[in-house]
């Protein structure tokens, strides 16, 4: 049933950035992860502004090539640029951007938008355009005459429905969805989760969904894995997680979730001050990379890096603090 | 108690559209004191960055029209000053962290560039605008917004940073030169929660430190609910609820309210809500009474007729709803 559509060994991004004085040094964004995504689930990649989550979306996506390690998609290795890659496996793996703002060509409007990669696959004849357009709308809840605006008179909301109609305008299998809701206010929210859960039960759709509300991962994702400066540092199965968060960055993560009430006031882990110089992924701290901002560190986590353990049943975590036993 | 620096008064804000006027803000009432923190919440496209624009005077004017309001800024009416009052409000008196922070940076410019311009420009003294002092100050301004290695973010160009960092370089664009009152359009959205946690203290503490006043706009109730005094729910361009940050979430009253607190995720679990039923109206030909009625659970007939004024249940928390 467990079965993997989606694997990530050892996989790693570097971007070769130049210093005033001419020096260069390397930024690695996402330094050795390992992730298995299984067929049907949703994913959830939660972590650290910076941590690597977008770029290693984007090598997923073949936007960059990898530095090192491999992806594995359907059995096949797809650790290749873009333009080394078919026509269906571009049309089976999509993705929905950041920032809906830039990732819509603002002198287009909706139905270019919509059209390019309708056209592209081959998937609607000509007088079935329009249709299929109005269609695509309508699943994210937007009315037919948004087909005639433009994304710069549109809000930042209404903008990100579009580019999740156009991800799915391809009926895709594998689909990453970067922030997608982190523009959208609770209610529509509410409506494109929803939605996007019905369309992975009626398609079978597998999601890594990337996002900062652990609260939003509490509630739909099947798995959640932690990010922190390019490796994974936590990771099992949603419940486990919650119940049981292991790592010092994820108890500092909980503990800092706005919430609306009383109630979730009272299960957030006592709150663990957010403090500490945030790294810099080209200066990465010798042993723990965490450790300049971990409440918990020992003379150990300054020297050895630790590696990713197996503490409970399905439940990982890179940490000397569970090493021990 | 003293006079709000900024008292919006019944603002209208039209756009001009291919199919008529887009009819947005419909009387917006909304106004900040002295070292107040207040936030704006409401739905995608309900006009909260419209209303933000507008004090700054900053949406295309060729398509914009205001029928009717009032922008107070010390009392003076910012719709009606001229060039070089309106460049002395923007450069000494109020700045504004952008909601789309990839679209508020400029690609071909360093992020360096960028923000030593935000300082040549601004109102510090000729003196603070010293060449080495500007460098300083830009550093300065990153790494406050908990930014690690401020020497390589100087030197970088917007794609080389990532969505959380841009958002962070906006924050710091925009508290160089902050001086009375910043206007903050959602700047937590893409930050992941312990450096939103870092962020919002950073605002509170400036704010605070620098006797500022603060107008926060999130969809994000709980981030309202931390970091502001008073928050103004929105609704398709009326306020309909404000009261107290406290107050708001232990007695909700406006139907709108209700259904945005139920549909946010809780970490109690328990599955997704539905979402409020329906969707913002068209601006185009918004419905006549109280906009909401098409989407309310407990619409009544009057509610088609006549538009529910704000009315005030006490110590400052006022909601317009004939049902309330
Ligand atoms: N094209 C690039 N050139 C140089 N450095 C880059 C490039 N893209 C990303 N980086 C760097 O890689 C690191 C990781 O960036 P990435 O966008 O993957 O983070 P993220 O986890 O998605 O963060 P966020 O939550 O803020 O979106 C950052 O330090 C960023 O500056
Ligand atoms: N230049 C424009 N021309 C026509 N309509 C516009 C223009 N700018 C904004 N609008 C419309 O005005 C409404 C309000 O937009 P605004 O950006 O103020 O909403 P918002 O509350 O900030 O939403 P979000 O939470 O998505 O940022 C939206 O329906 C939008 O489509
Ligand atoms: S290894 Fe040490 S520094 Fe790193 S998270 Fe664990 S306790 Fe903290
Ligand atoms: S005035 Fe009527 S339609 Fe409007 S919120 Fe109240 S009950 Fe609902
Ligand atoms: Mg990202
Ligand atoms: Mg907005």
């Amino acid at each position: 049933m467990t079965e993997p559509i989606m694997e990530l060994k050892d996989l790693k991004r570097y971007f070769l950035v130049h210093k005033s004085g001419g020096k260069q040094v390397f930024v690695k964004a996402v330094d050795g992860v390992n992730l298995t995504i299984n067929q049907g689930e949703v994913m959830g990649l939660v972590g650290e502004s910076g941590s690597g989550k977008s770029t290693l979306a984007y090598a997923v996506m073949g936007m960059y090539k990898p530095t090192g390690g491999r992806i594995i998609f359907k059995n096949q290795d797809i650790s290749v640029s873009s333009a080394k890659r078919s026509l269906s496996l571009k049309k089976d793996l999509q993705i929905v951007f950041q920032d809906p703002g830039s990732s819509l060509n603002p002198s287009q409007n909706i139905k270019q938008i919509l059209e390019l990669p309708l056209k592209v696959h081959g998937l609607a004849k000509k007088g079935d355009l329009d249709k299929k357009i109005i269609d695509l709308l309508q699943t994210v809840e937007l009315s037919p005459n948004y087909m005639y605006k433009s994304p710069a008179t549109m809000g930042g909301g209404e903008r990100q429905m579009v580019s999740i109609a156009r991800a799915l305008a391809t009926d895709p299998s594998f689909v990453i969805l970067d922030e997608p809701t982190s523009a959208l206010d609770v209610s529509i929210q509410a409506k494109i989760i929803n939605m996007l859960l019905k369309l992975q039960q009626a398609k079978r759709l597998t999601y890594l969904f990337i996002t900062h509300d652990l609260s939003l991962m509490r509630n739909i994702a099947t798995r959640v894995a932690i990010m922190y400066l390019g490796k994974v540092c936590e990771m099992a199965d949603t419940v486990q997680f919650f119940k049981n968060p292991m790592h010092p960055y994820t108890r500092m993560l909980l503990s800092s979730i706005p919430v609306v009430s009383e109630e979730e006031e009272a299960l957030k882990p006592q709150k663990v001050v957010s403090t500490g110089e945030i790294p810099s992924p080209v200066d990465v701290p010798p042993g723990c990379s965490f450790h300049l901002r971990c409440p918990e560190k020992t003379g150990l986590c300054t020297k050895a890096d630790p590696v990713m353990i197996e503490a409970a049943s399905g439940h990982f975590v890179r940490c000397h603090a569970y090493a021990k036993m | 108690m003293d006079n709000p620096i900024l008292d919006i008064r019944d603002l209208h804000v039209w756009y001009r559209t291919y199919g008529g006027y887009a009819k947005v803000l419909d009387g917006v009432n909304l106004f900040v004191h002295k070292g107040e923190k207040v936030g704006l919440v409401g739905e995608a496209g309900c006009g909260k960055t419209t209303t933000m624009r507008s004090v700054l005077r900053i949406l295309p004017e060729s398509q914009v029209h205001t029928p009717r309001g009032q922008i107070l800024y010390h009392g003076q009416d910012i719709l009606q000053m001229n060039q070089r009052e309106l460049h002395h409000v923007r450069t000494g008196g109020v700045s504004m962290i952008f909601q789309e922070p990839a679209a508020a940076l400029n690609p071909v410019f360093t992020v360096g560039t960028q923000i030593t311009d935000v300082i040549k420009y601004s109102g510090l003294s000729k003196q603070e605008k010293q060449k080495d002092n500007i460098k300083n100050l830009a550093m300065q301004a990153i790494s406050e917004v908990y930014i690690a290695d401020p020497e390589r973010i100087m030197n970088s160009y917007p794609n080389q940073l990532s969505g959380g960092m841009k958002q962070r370089i906006c924050i710091a664009m925009a508290i160089v030169t902050a001086r009375e009152l910043l206007i903050a359009d959602e700047p937590g959205t893409a930050l992941d929660v312990t450096i939103q946690d870092q962020v919002h203290k950073l605002l509170r503490g400036l704010v605070e430190k620098k006797g500022m006043s603060l107008i926060m706009i999130t969809h994000s109730l709980g981030v309202a609910r931390e970091m502001t005094d008073r928050i103004y729910v929105m609704y398709a361009g009326n306020i309909v609820e404000v009261a107290k940050s406290g107050d708001l979430f232990r007695k909700p009253r406006h139907p709108y309210t209700l259904g945005l607190l139920e549909s946010v995720p809780k970490l109690t679990g328990g599955g997704m809500a539905e979402g409020i039923y329906g969707q913002i109206p068209d601006y185009l030909r918004p419905p006549g009474g109280c906009r909401f009625h098409p989407r309310c659970p407990r619409a009544i007939a009057r509610c088609q007729e006549e538009k529910p004024n704000l009315a005030d249940l006490g110590d400052g928390h006022q909601v317009a709803c004939f049902q309330v």
